[in-house]
């Protein structure tokens, strides 16, 4: 029993099914099904590998010959309890939350305000400065970060958390405000002009009819800035000297790797515990993400 | 949209003055919510672009502030062929790494677009190397890269097909494969996913239409799929370009430029120069370097997204 023979007996009442009862069983096979699955396999190999290496112990790690690589015999927790009760680890943890929550917070706050002035006050100008808000995004973290470590030295800020919660805002405040910006756009109207008949002032109209409203487009933008500020790493990796305020991507980068005998096993513990946040987050908001980053595409 | 204008255009004397201190008042409001990003905006973007600009023209080094010596530091860069690698290191490197994820994400574009079993959930697990911290997949892939216990070695040695371990990130030409394919890997699912967005929004009555005139499945990809995805695949390809071009992380954690320099992009080389190497100045000048081509790969989208608009008769 086959699919295309369930679509030809129905009548075609669904639409979206459209032609697809063209498609016979084994040409779906080799045209979708076997491209998936290699698409899908080559795209969480690595995940795989970093897992499997975070529970194998040193003696299985390189030895090929006698333990397959693809699997662990008696898998162990040295490498992560290592991690966490002998390295810098969690501080680093704690510093990228800290960092990251901050400063989604500061963007969020900024670029409501920013965004409901360019897409509703409508001041004279506002045209240019949302066409500038989304140049600001193009603008790419590697050509700032030199100018911006002079900078940051100068208001003491250099080597501190505050460094990374006021830069990362540069990237963060032109995407948040240019989604937000659409997600105004969608609010009608109507719904503004009677609050103003009813004498609400612009702040209230923002507080109570705008945001409320807004909400799915709040959360989208909050978990993107999150990933994008967990994720950043060069300004973390200029701004940052000493062990205690880095952030895991470059605290298991600088700290980790060391001389030339590599801990592997440590180190996809690591990496594996670095991205397990984000992964968690995202697998909770996955629409909210994708339309986040659909919705900065489309505008 | 057209709101501001059509109002300006009407009217006496009297409510043109209101709707002028209306205006004001509008403005007033208006620059006060703009305030704290304008503020952020200014202070951390505007002034370091301008600052980036200014260092380099000058020769400061870290600790010392420096004194302006005009065209120096590019005279120096023009002759330095490590900088002319990096140039063309970083221009191979975007224009192979976008070409490939293109084709691919459309590929895979068009599979999810197809009715799947688990679709919902095959789209969230691809999108997972977005996700994940660039570094930390790096670091996966370093692993895999390794000159000794690679995985990929070790399965074609097992299957017969090489001899002896391949030295991913030792050679010059293997390594400039192995961090574009490592580039290409986090950079499939968000053109899959972007372009499967835009993919749904292609009726599905314009393909059974032409089903039924007889159009093969090339024929519909080729006169449907492709020019109603066209402004899309600019914009998504744009970001794409941008991101490539100005890609450090992974270049910074596969290989910090080498082997002699060969991998280096502009981004890491101005790392190297100016963080710990120390010279702003220099640092500052291939960053400033890569401006044009920033330039050049907006506006060509620009315009290009400009023509396909006005040959649909479409305003703006």
């Amino acid at each position: 029993m086959s699919i295309s023979d369930q679509t030809a007996v129905q009548p075609l009442t669904d639409d979206a099914q459209g032609m697809s009862y063209l498609n016979r069983l084994p040409r779906r096979i080799v045209v979708l099904y076997l491209p998936l699955a290699v698409f899908v396999f080559v795209l969480l190999f690595p995940f795989y590998w970093m897992a499997i290496t975070a529970v194998k112990p040193n003696s299985q790690l390189t030895d090929y010959s006698n333990y397959s690589p693809f699997w662990v015999v008696q898998p162990t927790l040295d490498h992560i309890k290592y991690l966490l009760f002998e390295t810098s680890y969690p501080g680093w943890l704690w510093n990228t939350v800290v960092v990251a929550v901050c400063a989604t917070v500061l963007s969020l706050a900024a670029s409501v305000f920013a965004a409901y002035a360019i897409e509703r006050v409508r001041f004279s100008g506002s045209r240019p400065v949302g066409l500038l808000i989304f140049l600001a995004y193009l603008v790419p973290p590697s050509i700032l970060f030199i100018p911006l470590a002079v900078i940051v030295f100068k208001f003491g800020m250099y080597d501190s958390k505050l460094a990374l919660i006021f830069t990362y805002p540069t990237f963060l405040i032109p995407f948040c405000t240019w989604l937000l910006m659409g997600y105004f756009r969608s609010i009608p109207f109507e719904l503004e002009e009677s609050a103003l008949v009813d004498g609400a002032s612009r702040w209230q109209i923002l507080v109570r009819v705008i945001l409320p409203l807004a909400v799915p487009g709040l959360i989208s933008a909050g978990i993107f800035a999150f990933t994008l500020s967990w994720n950043e790493f060069i300004y973390a990796l200029t701004f940052i000297q000493s062990s205690e305020n880095k952030t895991v991507p470059v605290g298991v980068l600088t700290e980790l790797v060391r001389g030339d005998v590599f801990e592997w096993g440590s180190l996809m513990a690591g990496a594996l515990f670095g991205s397990l946040p984000v992964v968690i987050l995202y697998s909770f908001f996955v629409d909210y993400y994708v339309s986040s980053m659909t919705g900065a595409v489309k505008e | 949209m057209k709101k501001g204008t059509s109002m300006t255009v009407t009217s006496p004397a009297k409510q043109a003055s209101a709707f002028g201190a209306m205006a004001r008042s509008n403005t007033a409001v208006g620059l006060f919510f703009m305030l704290p990003a304008a503020v952020f905006l200014l202070c951390f973007l505007t002034y370091p672009l301008g600052l980036g600009v200014w260092l380099g023209f000058t020769d400061a080094t870290i600790g010392r502030d420096g004194i302006f010596i005009g065209l120096e530091n590019y005279q120096a860069l023009a002759g330095d062929s490590v900088f002319w690698m990096a140039v063309s290191n970083t221009i191979f490197y975007t224009l192979i790494a976008s070409i490939l994820k293109f084709i691919l994400g459309l590929w895979l574009a068009l599979i999810l677009n197809e009715h799947l079993p688990f679709k919902t959930f095959f789209r969230a697990i691809i999108l997972l190397p977005w996700v994940v911290p660039t570094v930390l997949s790096a670091l996966a892939f370093w692993w895999i890269y390794d000159a000794q216990f690679s995985i990929i070695s070790w399965s074609l040695m097992e299957l017969g097909w090489i001899s002896g371990p391949i030295n991913f990130l030792g050679d010059p030409n293997n390594a400039r494969a192995s961090v574009i394919a490592a580039n290409v890997w986090r950079g499939i699912p968000f053109v899959a996913i972007s372009l499967l967005a835009g993919l749904q929004t292609i009726p599905q009555s314009l393909h059974e239409a032409a089903s039924l005139d007889g159009a093969t499945g090339w024929q519909r990809f080729r006169y449907i799929t492709l020019p109603m995805l066209t402004p899309i695949i600019a914009v998504v390809m744009t970001f794409s370009v941008l991101f490539t071009f100005t890609d450090f992380q992974l270049i910074y954690v596969l290989t910090k430029g080498g082997p002699v320099n060969a991998t280096h992009l502009m981004a890491t080389l101005s790392f190297q120069r100016g963080i710990p190497g120390g010279q702003l100045g220099e640092g500052a000048a291939i960053a400033v370097a890569m401006i044009p081509f920033l330039l050049a790969s907006i506006l060509f989208s620009f315009f290009g997204l400009q023509r396909r608009k006005w040959q649909q008769g479409g305003q703006d």
